[in-house]
């Protein structure tokens, strides 16, 4: 039979080009602790991995390549030369190629969603993909912006909180069903688009032995800030970086009335 | 960067598939089939077997970092695993293009699972008196007699039996594979084991057992030669198995020393429970360094790398054993009880200071190395 040649149209022999952005951050296992300036973090010698709603956001792609929805899926990651771990990642569980675009060590800890998108956005000028994955939010900042921001820069239809992507019903746009507050709901997209994912989309797969060899051999290409002409400058400054206050003791309350009691006592009731 | 993904992928596996289950395949004498069909899906059941029929086509550097990450998840796991790649890897390297064909696509996913019978009731350390006969038949052999605490003896498909073709002694020893089901093949009693209960170790019974002599690998005679070369891997993989065992039990001990508290302090303020921790992790590290240069020794085909191989095993059998019995002393009354871990890597440890060529075969083989050095430089 013959196919359409339209960006659009899902039928398409050629499928979709994803791009899907990857965050290297503080694993999630670590005991994070504050460094004593309070400046930040302590990251140096902590062990790091890609953020686990970016590795589902890579699975995602993967698997829309598997069911011939995609044609090429490429992974993108903003950060330091470490980064390219990451992306190695993201190739060894079938990501075809990988873009790093890497931040200078002073930048990075002032680098924030806006920046992040404004990158995003100029590579996305000339890869041109139909599909922008992200995770929904990094673990490390939990900030939920740079997708926002990314298809807001892009004037692109956005789908945010994924738990499910597939072709709608006229297979010319992406049926997104999204994880909001009073439960699930169900949008039509057209592409160009971002999503980003959210926990229940997938349950990514493990790399292989036989994938981690290949990815070596895949194209990890390196870029800067300044050759994609966006401005790092800092828009916040970050004042300080506490731990949260210890959790006090509670009190044990013999009745209801004495419950009541005490949450007057509180101001927390009238 | 690569072995640091590959450490890593090992470890996640461990920490998702293997670790949660490690009391419970203790307990209750559970061989975990289904994880290893897991674990050879991601390349683990064939790592240093050539690609060509579906190995990983990966180092015993490689391999080495793969059994310990498992071993910090399930020590007898981890040592059967490692004792299927052992197996698979003496029909790569020896076999003919039809055995390789044959074998490998059914041993790299582990849908076929393989035991390596060399020891028997009559000869342990002794392995070349072994007295397990092939009588030549035509174009059979009949095998009788009879072999000793066969790891996965049972459960598994494929056993590489070494078996006397010729004359006394090693150079009449022929190393022959004998598929489950065959006629004349028979299994004794589950052994009861102080630990490894997640692998059944039985003895293997010949009786008239015909085998095909197509079958049989590499020329008779190369038995014990080939059945040695197995050896050298195996004993640097069971000494990546001690390294997994200690390595999780300092960590237990570490977060236990600074949780639990006597005499108003933490027991990790304790100098001299502070001095077992940076002894404990002497021993370990310098196990590790050991029992890695014994994986590239064989990796770079260095002739003296049996000698290597057998320092490492020696070394780290018997540190790692040590570093799990001062962990399991640093939990003081808890670390008996079986609800926590170290008693379950010291139980699985312990054997690997006997199997694979007991640490006194060890000094043996090093000995004859140094001694047969004199007059080198």
């Amino acid at each position: 039979y013959i196919h359409i040649i339209n960006k659009a149209d899902m039928a398409a022999s050629k499928g979709l080009k994803i791009l899907v952005g990857c965050k290297r951050v503080i694993d999630y296992a670590v005991k994070v602790r504050v460094k004593p300036d309070r400046s930040g973090v302590v990251t140096e010698g902590v062990k790091h991995s890609m953020n686990p709603f970016d590795e589902i956001a890579v699975e995602e792609a993967v698997r829309m390549k598997e069911k011939k929805l995609a044609g090429e899926a490429v992974a993108i990651s903003v950060g330091p030369p470490q980064s390219q771990e990451t992306l190695r990642t993201a190739l060894a569980m079938g990501i075809d190629r990988a873009i790093h675009v890497e931040i200078p060590l002073a930048q990075l800890e002032k680098l924030q969603p806006i920046h992040v998108s404004k990158l995003l956005a100029k590579v996305c000028e000339s890869e041109k993909p139909d599909l922008v994955i992200l995770g929904k939010q990094a673990i490390d900042d939990d900030c939920n912006q740079t997708g926002q921001m990314l298809a807001a820069l892009l004037d692109w239809p956005q789908a945010t909180f994924a738990s499910k992507i597939e072709p709608s019903q006229d297979s010319k746009q992406l049926r997104v069903t999204r994880e909001v507050d009073g439960g699930l709901e169900t949008i039509d997209v057209s592409v160009p688009a971002v999503v980003t994912s959210d926990l229940r989309l997938n349950e990514p797969r493990y790399a292989t032995l036989p994938n981690i060899m290949k990815a070596k051999k895949k194209p990890l290409a390196k870029m800067s800030p300044d050759q994609l002409g966006v401005d790092l400058q800092p828009r916040q400054e970050v004042i300080s970086v506490e731990d949260p206050p210890v959790r006090k003791a509670g009190a044990k309350v013999e009745s209801v009335e004495d419950l009541v009691g005490k949450l007057r006592e509180k101001g927390l009731v009238k | 960067a690569e072995k640091r993904q590959i450490q890593e992928l090992a470890f996640t596996f461990t920490q998702n598939e293997v670790a949660p289950h490690m009391q419970k395949w203790d307990a209750e004498h559970i061989f975990p089939v289904e994880m290893f069909t897991k674990a050879a899906a991601l390349g683990f059941g064939a790592i240093y077997c050539k690609e060509e029929h579906g190995g990983s086509g990966l180092s015993r550097l490689d391999a080495s970092l793969i059994f310990e990450a498992i071993a910090t998840g399930c020590v007898t796991s981890s040592a059967y695993l490692s004792i299927h790649n052992m197996c698979a890897w003496m029909i790569d390297s020896t076999g003919t293009e039809e055995q390789r064909a044959k074998w490998l696509p059914q041993l790299a996913p582990m849908s076929r699972l393989a035991s390596y019978c060399l020891t028997e009731p009559g000869s342990g350390s002794d392995a070349a008196a072994l007295k397990t006969t092939a009588k030549s038949d035509g174009n059979y052999y009949v095998l009788n007699g009879s072999k000793a605490f066969i790891s996965g003896a049972g459960a598994t498909d494929l056993y590489l039996v070494m078996c006397r073709t010729g004359a006394d002694g090693p150079k009449g020893i022929s190393c022959v594979m004998v598929e489950k089901d065959t006629p004349g093949l028979s299994f004794g009693k589950i052994e009861r084991k102080l630990g490894w209960n997640a692998q059944p170790t039985r003895e293997v019974v010949f009786e008239n057992c015909r085998v095909p002599k197509s079958n049989r690998l590499g020329p008779e005679g190369s038995g014990f030669g080939l059945a040695m070369r197995g050896l050298n891997g195996g004993r640097v993989n069971i000494a990546s198995c001690s390294l997994g065992a200690a390595h999780a039990s300092l960590l237990a001990a570490r977060e236990y020393m600074a949780v639990r508290k006597q005499f108003g302090k933490q027991l990790a303020e304790f100098q001299a429970l502070q001095f077992q921790l940076a002894e404990m992790a002497a021993q370990l590290v310098s196990s590790r360094l050991l029992v890695r240069q014994a994986a590239q020794s064989l990796d770079s085909g260095d002739p003296g790398a049996p000698a290597v191989c057998a320092l490492a095993k020696l070394h780290a059998t018997e540190q790692c054993f040590d570093v799990c019995n001062r962990a399991l002393q640093l939990f003081g009354g808890y670390g008996y009880l079986l609800d926590f871990p170290v008693q379950q890597y010291l139980r699985d440890s312990r054997v690997n200071c006997i199997l694979e060529g007991t640490n006194q075969v060890m000094r043996m083989l090093v000995a004859r190395d140094i001694i047969g050095r004199l007059g080198d430089a």
